[in-house]
């Protein structure tokens, strides 16, 4: 064999992306040519099944981090955070494109995911979905399209944007705020389908400040990965912090989780038959877990305790999520439902190309090393130590 | 017109299935011997017959006085309609199935099979009560167990037919108030619930559930941009007032 056809090095990771690959297209295929049944094992009485329940539901979840971090430097001015916004905008901004990608497949009939644009029920929870995710992506285009400009050098649309940015960020949050607090609305109206370890009329508060924990999961997660993947030192003072808030955040939602659960008397559950009350128990340890480590300055002290502690708490986020939307569903239906494998390809595709384009994009634009802002958070870390100097 | 019904009597049923034969042909949809002895809803049959042991219970759309299906479809592909009927417009739906979970009675059907697939359900013959025939089910039925008419009239019907013969039925009208009332009644011999029908449902509509925390969205936005503004401004404000002392301080500086 010659030496110029040499083909790249096929590692076991390549390997196993080429196979995955592969097999999603063939997923792919049956989907649009065969339907939904060939693809999947939904039935009449499981319409919502890994599609919705991880894709969508933990998808959107999962890219919190963007609003949670762009309010905090943004809006509560919190500058030492800047290091890490650009990622998270990103993170969020290819989340939300890989959830409509996923929604292309669930949909019956996706080339009509725009009808409820055009044809509105303002009843409906999932029109608000809809419509707040629209937008919302439409936002984090723009949150991000600085870092676009910067590398192409385009000075006048940088400027144009920079001053709608305090206006685009408020915008977000409200947008995000809404949407991530209805992915949980959606469920309020099967107070007789959905399992009373999971139904509750707090659901839409409970994935609102679920997801803020995952996004701040997510913010150590990506940082960990960017820095063994780009062999840039880790922002551990900043992670650190977020971590101290992360399990703050963690511990105040178990408490709100028992305390609602004694409030509406169904407590009781947990003794009761059924195997729901072992996956209700999964989840809270995959976030007591996180919580009571996060709680040590030793954990924080080290990048791969930390990185771990946020993996847990994203494993209990994606748990918590699956649990609503299929533990906790199956009792009352009377199905009992399993992806098919199609279902999980597709899944582990769209989340092996979202860590890939992630990758690219990390490393040919400017997202970890915005000159400006850079400056500006080294200026604002000064400031921050002189005032704490002076105040002692 | 005043709104319509339908009353199913199960104790007078004899299981023939002839109103899933007549409800298939209105469709258009195959019914063969595979089709009769599948006791589901799908989207190969509309309605059907359950069985348990020697009494009979009919499984149907129930048009929702105030339907679930309305309320959550996005698209506003279901209308409840004056006369009774929930009835479906294919072109709008875009295949995004809530109706089907958020279905207190697990009624919409969806074509799996198909490339293009719609939701399926019966429309309680929205176009039959119109013109004022009966729904395709009731003129089949040879015992009457399935008869339409006006809901009130019905209603009378069924309290009568509780009143004269007590020990015939388990003492229900079902339809009259679960999750606020439906357009299909029915009296049943034993509790529905024998026949895997949802036990505990809520005698109150379902929509207000994700109703009340959507008439939150206006305050939402409203209260929410003017706080985030209001921080925002205090944030910076705060940096405005030091920059400028130190604008000024400078300045002294200068001075000296
Ligand atoms: S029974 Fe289900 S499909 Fe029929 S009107 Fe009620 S909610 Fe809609
Ligand atoms: S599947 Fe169709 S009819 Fe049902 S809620 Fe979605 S868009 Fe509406």
């Amino acid at each position: 064999m010659s030496r110029a056809l040499r083909l790249p090095r096929l590692t076991f990771w390549r390997a196993t992306f080429l196979l995955l690959v592969g097999a999603a297209l063939y997923a792919t295929y049956l989907r649009f040519f065969h339907g939904l049944g060939a693809s999947t094992h939904l039935t009449d009485q499981f319409p919502w099944g890994l599609w919705i329940g991880f894709d969508v539901l933990c998808g959107v979840g999962l890219a919190a981090g963007g609003f949670t971090l762009a309010a905090t430097v943004h809006i509560f001015n919190l500058k030492r955070y800047e290091p890490i916004v650009r990622p998270a905008i990103l993170t969020a901004f290819l989340g939300y494109v890989l959830v409509v990608a996923a929604l292309l497949f669930d949909l019956g009939r996706p080339y009509r995911i725009w009808h409820p644009l055009v044809m509105w029920n303002p009843h409906s929870v999932m029109f608000e979905v809809g419509w707040c995710v629209t937008l919302y992506t439409t936002v984090l285009s723009l949150e991000f399209a600085p870092v676009v400009f910067e590398k192409l050098r385009w000075r006048l649309p940088l400027r144009l944007l920079k001053v709608v940015m305090i206006p685009l960020v408020i915008a977000g949050v409200l947008l995000s705020t809404l949407h991530q607090s209805s992915l949980g609305s959606l469920y309020l109206i099967v107070p007789h389908k959905l399992h009373p370890l999971w139904y509750t009329p707090l659901l839409p508060i409970f994935f609102f400040f679920s997801a803020v924990m995952v996004g701040l999961a997510m913010t150590i997660f990506e940082s960990w990965h960017s820095s063994k993947a780009f062999g840039r030192h880790i922002e551990l003072p900043l992670l650190r912090r977020l971590a101290r808030v992360l399990a703050v955040l963690l511990a105040a939602f178990l408490a709100m989780r028992f305390l609602d659960l004694a409030r509406r008397g169904a407590l009781h559950h947990l003794a009761g038959p059924g195997s729901e009350k072992y996956f209700f128990l999964l989840e809270t340890a995959l976030f007591a877990a996180p919580m009571l480590l996060l709680f040590q300055s030793r954990v924080r002290a080290s990048p791969r305790a930390l990185y771990f502690s946020a993996v847990l708490a994203i494993f209990g986020f994606v748990t918590n999520r699956l649990n609503v939307s299929v533990t906790g569903m199956e009792a009352a239906s009377g199905a009992h439902y399993v992806p098919k494998w199609t279902e999980v390809v597709v899944t582990l595709a769209i989340v092996a190309l979202g860590f890939a384009v992630f990758y690219v994009a990390a490393r040919y634009l400017p997202v970890f090393e915005s000159e400006e802002s850079v400056h500006e958070a080294v200026g604002a870390a000064a400031e921050g130590e002189r005032i704490v100097l002076r105040g002692a | 017109m005043s709104s319509k019904a339908i009353l199913f009597d199960g104790t007078q049923c004899i299981g023939c299935r002839s109103c899933e034969d007549a409800c298939c042909k209105k469709w258009g949809l195959e019914y063969d011997e595979a089709v009769a002895s599948d006791e589901r809803l799908s989207e190969r049959k509309l309605t059907t017959v359950v069985t348990r042991g020697e009494h009979y219970a009919r499984r149907l759309c129930r048009h929702c006085a105030d339907p679930a299906c309305v309320s959550v479809c996005p698209v506003g592909a279901f209308t409840k309609t004056d006369l009774g009927p929930v009835v479906y417009d294919e072109g709008r739906c875009m295949g995004c199935r809530y109706c089907m979970l958020a279905c207190p009675f697990q009624v919409p059907a969806y074509e799996w099979s198909k490339a293009l697939p719609r939701v399926r359900k019966c429309d309680m013959c929205a176009e039959r009560l119109r013109a004022g025939l009966p729904t395709a089910c009731s003129e089949a039925c040879p015992t009457g167990a399935t008869v339409s008419g006006d809901r009130e009239k019905l209603i009378e019907e069924a309290r009568r037919r509780l009143a004269e013969n007590p020990k015939a039925y388990d003492g229900r009208i079902y339809g009259l108030s679960e999750v606020g009332g439906t357009s299909v009644l029915m009296l049943s011999a034993e509790p529905l619930a024998h026949f895997g029908f949802p036990a505990n449902l809520p005698q109150e509509p379902l929509p207000p559930l994700t109703g009340r925390v959507l008439s939150f969205v206006p305050d939402v936005v409203g209260v929410g941009a003017v706080l985030l503004g209001g921080i925002y401004w205090i944030t910076h404000r705060r940096e405005e007032v030091a920059a400028a002392e130190r604008g000024a301080g400078a300045r002294r500086e200068n001075h000296e």
